[in-house]
């Protein structure tokens, strides 16, 4: 008996080793951390990058003398999230580093390169990122600094990410002085749709209004305000955008109108532990199940802040600081009947020949809100666009639900960053999510919404 | 041409050392004849040093160091020594257990030269002396009669080292293991694990009364207790899993090793729930990447190591086994499986578990109780050692910091072992002697005893060389 026992152990630590060798091992290899995969650039022609739509992003060239040369053909279009190799590495570049550095060509010819001392071509990693989409959101942001991103709620697909300011990939070599400059206050590295911490401004009075249904799933329809324009509690006060009086408002008008006061006020009723709770389990302070670099939003408000942080931080301004791929995520879980889908950029990687040797297709990062609560929170986004300060993405082809949103990020002046944050519907196509955030510029209706119109035009006017 | 050398030797280490494997097993098979027992044992040697012929051929193709050239023949002297010796000198011993130590041994060497040449020297030169010191163990183990009557000697020597380890012990990583003596520093634990298996056995071949069991019992929770005071977890883990199994063998009792097995989880519970560097470890091993900074770095690496290396290597020389913390002693399956590759890896499990079952195969065959349990106690140490080291590298299990014994670097494992492997040489001459004795006296017995042994898949003929 104590053979038989053993004699199982060991089976089972030969089972696990061949589990890890074929199954595990992916994540441990292409850990950031992992030293060994500079090893493989010995052996190994770096691999392509591809568009879901089958334009190339990134190739290596490799000249007459053996020279390599890793090219990006769209540039600055896709800076970010194709990101760059050479100087360190970063974007789909990090994160798929192993599988390009990889080559899955048949065993035996690996063999015989080896023995050559060849270098074998390294696979393929095509990507879920449709290059239209990207090229219209590159387009749309224009001069402005900011964030687009471009999700699937359905499946968790990133069909586009956009950050700017950006930077050539092609020469990053070149510029790298210049953009680490210690003088350089622009920040072109950092991939503001992932790790840029933005005040959420009205955007976040989706999570305002989450912990008011869930306060009150009875009787919330029965909430009723009156808005002058203003509302004062305590030395504080806080103003509707302008200052324009509302008038009597429901919740749904109040979210409509993106009344500042009727949130204020509404906020001070909220039981602030559930709050941070419920912020928490929506992913505030908390690292995005995403593989590329992303920064964790921040969420302090706690039982016993005083009035005024309670009162800002129910209307998104405050201490709050959110990233766009985390306020898509929201928006994704909200479009996609309350379960969020974890995003992913990686669609499948093929070797040589183009045959697949893995193929992704997201996981299921868990439910953030009940079906209910999402039925709910899409009601009122949709009538943002039907009645509130959506109304001009209000489309005859599709349906659109959003928030817009002016996050004041600075006390001392008015400006503001525009925020807009929503999904559209057409019957046969997938659901997209998108959030837009323009730095600097002022309302959410003014500059985030013709961004998103922009893209909603673009993916509903295609005929795949 | 390096290039060429280091992947053509890399695929060749593989195909011979599955060979060796292959050929290590089908031995273990039984209803063998002695002449092509023979066979197998030649064609084992010739395997092993193709094989390690190879292995040289890369390491002086990379470092073109002429001392590679030199330390190899020493290798190759030394182990001839070792067979010759084993064979002149123990006629009846089990053959395939000197072969299977002289390849762990060499493909210890083999790796160590990769990452410290140096150190691979001083291995080298412990190995010999190790083997001086242990090459009359098996003769001892047969004249020495009075070993079975020390019972109480070995129960105050273990736990007199055991606490002078913990009172004057250095501290290595978390844990107390070693003493510096005369400037030389060793760690007894390795050498008080075969004292114990000798205590239980002592303790308990004659009578399984209760008193008995208690006393036992009570001495082996005292080594398990300072061992964790000590922070060896691992050791721990091997002394108590060793006296468990052995009171089950000798008592019979499923209830005791229900008992052992009950109390043992508790145990453990309570440790995790105690020690802030037992929660470390059971951190590091459920997700070492999130604390790949700190707790996880060790775990992190050594699955980066065999992750990247895959299932044929990077070859030698061509990975990056260095950046894994203790591997030459805890991790050193790592290193081979980064650079020699999984199937070679899991091909040196294997070996271990064919060494493995050649103590128990000898345990199930001795007649006198005492060196029963021996045998069977040594088997476990043995194999469970095993399992620890290459389950923790590999996070099947959490990591318990233990050697892979004869591979790992370090003098008191590698002494440790080689004793423990001499001691079972010793059993398996007594055996043959007993098989003789018995044969005149009782051949009835010994046919019954065949029938039995038979069953278990194991061959239940001593192993006769020419």
């Amino acid at each position: 008996m104590v053979t038989y026992t053993f004699l199982a152990a060991f089976l089972c630590l030969m089972g696990y080793f061949t589990y890890f060798q074929f199954v595990q091992s992916e994540p441990f290899i292409n850990n950031p951390y992992n030293k060994r995969q500079e090893l493989f650039t010995q052996k190994v022609i770096r691999g392509e990058i591809y568009s879901a739509d089958g334009v190339t992003l990134a190739e290596t060239i490799v000249d007459a003398e053996g020279n390599e040369t890793r090219v990006y053909p769209c540039a600055r279009i896709f800076s970010h999230i194709v990101g760059y190799t050479g100087h360190g590495t970063a974007g789909i570049e990090a994160t798929a580093n192993f599988s390009l550095l990889r080559s899955n060509i048949f065993y035996g010819e690996k063999v015989v390169s080896d023995l050559q001392g060849e270098k074998s071509p390294g696979d393929s990693v095509y990507t879920t990122l449709n290059y239209e989409l990207q090229l219209q959101a590159f387009d749309a942001l224009g001069h402005y600094d900011g964030a687009v991103v471009v999700l699937e709620p359905a499946t968790g697909r990133v069909l586009a990410m956009v950050s700017k300011p950006d930077f050539d990939p092609n020469t990053i070599a070149e510029d790298w002085e210049e953009l680490v400059d210690e003088t350089n206050d622009r920040s072109e590295l950092l991939n503001r749709a992932t790790q840029g911490r933005y005040p959420p401004g009205s955007t976040f009075k989706i999570l305002t209004t989450l912990q008011y249904l869930r306060e009150h799933p009875e009787d919330y329809e029965a909430y009723r305000f009156s808005c002058g324009g203003e509302y004062q509690e305590g030395h504080k006060t806080i103003h509707c955008y302008n200052n324009v009086r509302h008038g009597d408002e429901d919740l749904k008008k109040a979210f409509a109108n993106s009344c500042n006061s009727a949130y204020a006020s509404l906020g001070l009723g909220l039981d602030l532990t559930a709050f941070h709770a419920m912020c928490e389990s929506m992913l505030f302070n908390t690292d995005l199940p995403v593989s590329i670099e992303s920064s964790k939003s921040s969420f302090v408000l706690e039982e016993g802040a005083q009035t005024s942080a309670v009162m800002e931080t129910s209307i998104g301004q405050g201490q709050t600081l959110v990233t766009p791929l985390h306020m898509a995520l929201i928006t994704c879980a909200v479009a996609n009947d309350g379960v969020l889908r974890a995003p992913y950029v990686v669609d499948h990687v093929a070797d040589d020949r183009g045959v697949t040797v893995e193929q992704y297709t997201g996981k299921e990062y868990g439910r953030l809100l009940s079906s209910e609560e999402a039925a709910v929170l899409k009601e009122y986004m949709g009538y943002v666009i039907e009645e509130g300060t959506g109304r001009q993405l209000s489309s005859d082809r599709y349906e659109v639900y959003g928030k817009t949103g002016s996050a004041e990020f600075s006390t001392s002046s008015k400006a503001s960053h525009s925020w807009f944050t929503g999904f559209a519907h057409q019957d046969g196509k997938p659901d997209i999510v998108v959030t837009v955030i323009v730095e600097d510029s002022g309302v959410g209706s003014e500059y985030a919404v013709p961004i998103a119109q922009e893209i909603f035009e673009a993916y509903y006017n295609t005929d795949e | 041409m390096t290039n060429l050398i280091v992947e053509v030797t890399k695929y060749l280490m593989i195909f011979l050392f599955a060979l060796y494997t292959y050929e290590g097993f089908s031995a273990l098979r039984g209803k063998l004849s002695d002449r092509k027992k023979r066979g197998i044992y030649h064609r084992q040697l010739l395997l092993m040093y193709l094989l390690h012929l190879s292995a040289y051929l890369a390491v002086y193709a990379v470092t073109d160091d002429i001392r590679t050239v030199l330390f190899y023949l020493f290798q190759v002297l030394f182990t001839v020594i070792v067979m010759s010796c084993y064979h002149l000198l123990y006629e009846n011993g089990s053959r395939l257990l000197v072969n299977h130590m002289c390849t762990l041994l060499l493909i210890g060497f083999i790796i160590l030269t990769r990452l410290s040449f140096e150190d691979a020297v001083r291995q080298y030169v412990i190995a010999v002396g190790a083997f001086v010191l242990t090459l009359p163990v098996p003769y001892l183990v047969r004249s020495v009669g009075f070993m079975r009557r020390l019972t109480w000697l070995y129960a105050a020597a273990g736990i007199i080292g055991l606490v002078m380890v913990q009172l004057f012990g250095a501290t290595s990583y978390g844990a107390k293991l070693s003493l510096k003596v005369a400037g030389i520093s060793f760690q007894p634990s390795e050498f008080i694990k075969l004292i114990f298996v000798f205590f239980v056995a002592g303790m308990l071949y004659e009578k399984t009364d209760f008193i008995r069991v208690c006393a036992a019992t009570a001495v082996a929770a005292a080594h398990v207790l300072i061992l964790v005071l000590c922070r060896d977890l691992g050791g721990a883990l091997i002394f108590f899993i060793t006296y468990v199994v052995m009171l089950y063998v000798a008592t019979k009792k499923i209830f005791y090793f229900a008992g052992g097995l009950l109390s043992g989880s508790i145990a453990a519970v309570v440790a995790y729930n105690l020690f802030s560097h037992v929660q470390i470890r059971v951190l590091a091993w459920r997700d070492p990447l999130s604390v790949i900074d700190n707790e996880g770095y060790q775990i992190s690496q050594s699955l980066f190591a065999i992750g990247t290396g895959g299932w044929f290597g990077m070859g030698l020389y061509q990975g990056m086994p260095n950046r894994i913390p203790v591997v030459k002693e805890d991790f050193i399956f790592s290193a081979i499986s980064e650079e020699l590759g999984g199937i070679f890896a899991l091909c040196l499990l294997m070996v271990c578990m064919g060494c493995f079952f050649l103590f128990l195969n000898m345990a199930m065959q001795m007649k006198d109780q005492f060196y029963k349990l021996i045998a069977l106690g040594l088997g476990v140490v043995y194999g469970f050692q095993v399992f620890l080291t290459v389950g923790g590298v590999t996070r099947f299990i959490p990591s318990t910091g233990v050697t892979l014994p004869l591979v790992s670097y370090g003098g008191s494992s590698l002494l440790a072992s080689m004793m423990m492997f001499a001691i079972v040489q010793g059993l398996y001459v007594m055996r043959q002697d007993e098989g003789n004795a018995d044969g005149t006296k009782n051949k009835k017995s010994q046919a019954k005893q065949k029938r039995k042994s038979g069953k278990t898949g194991f061959d239940d003929k001593v192993e006769k060389i020419s």
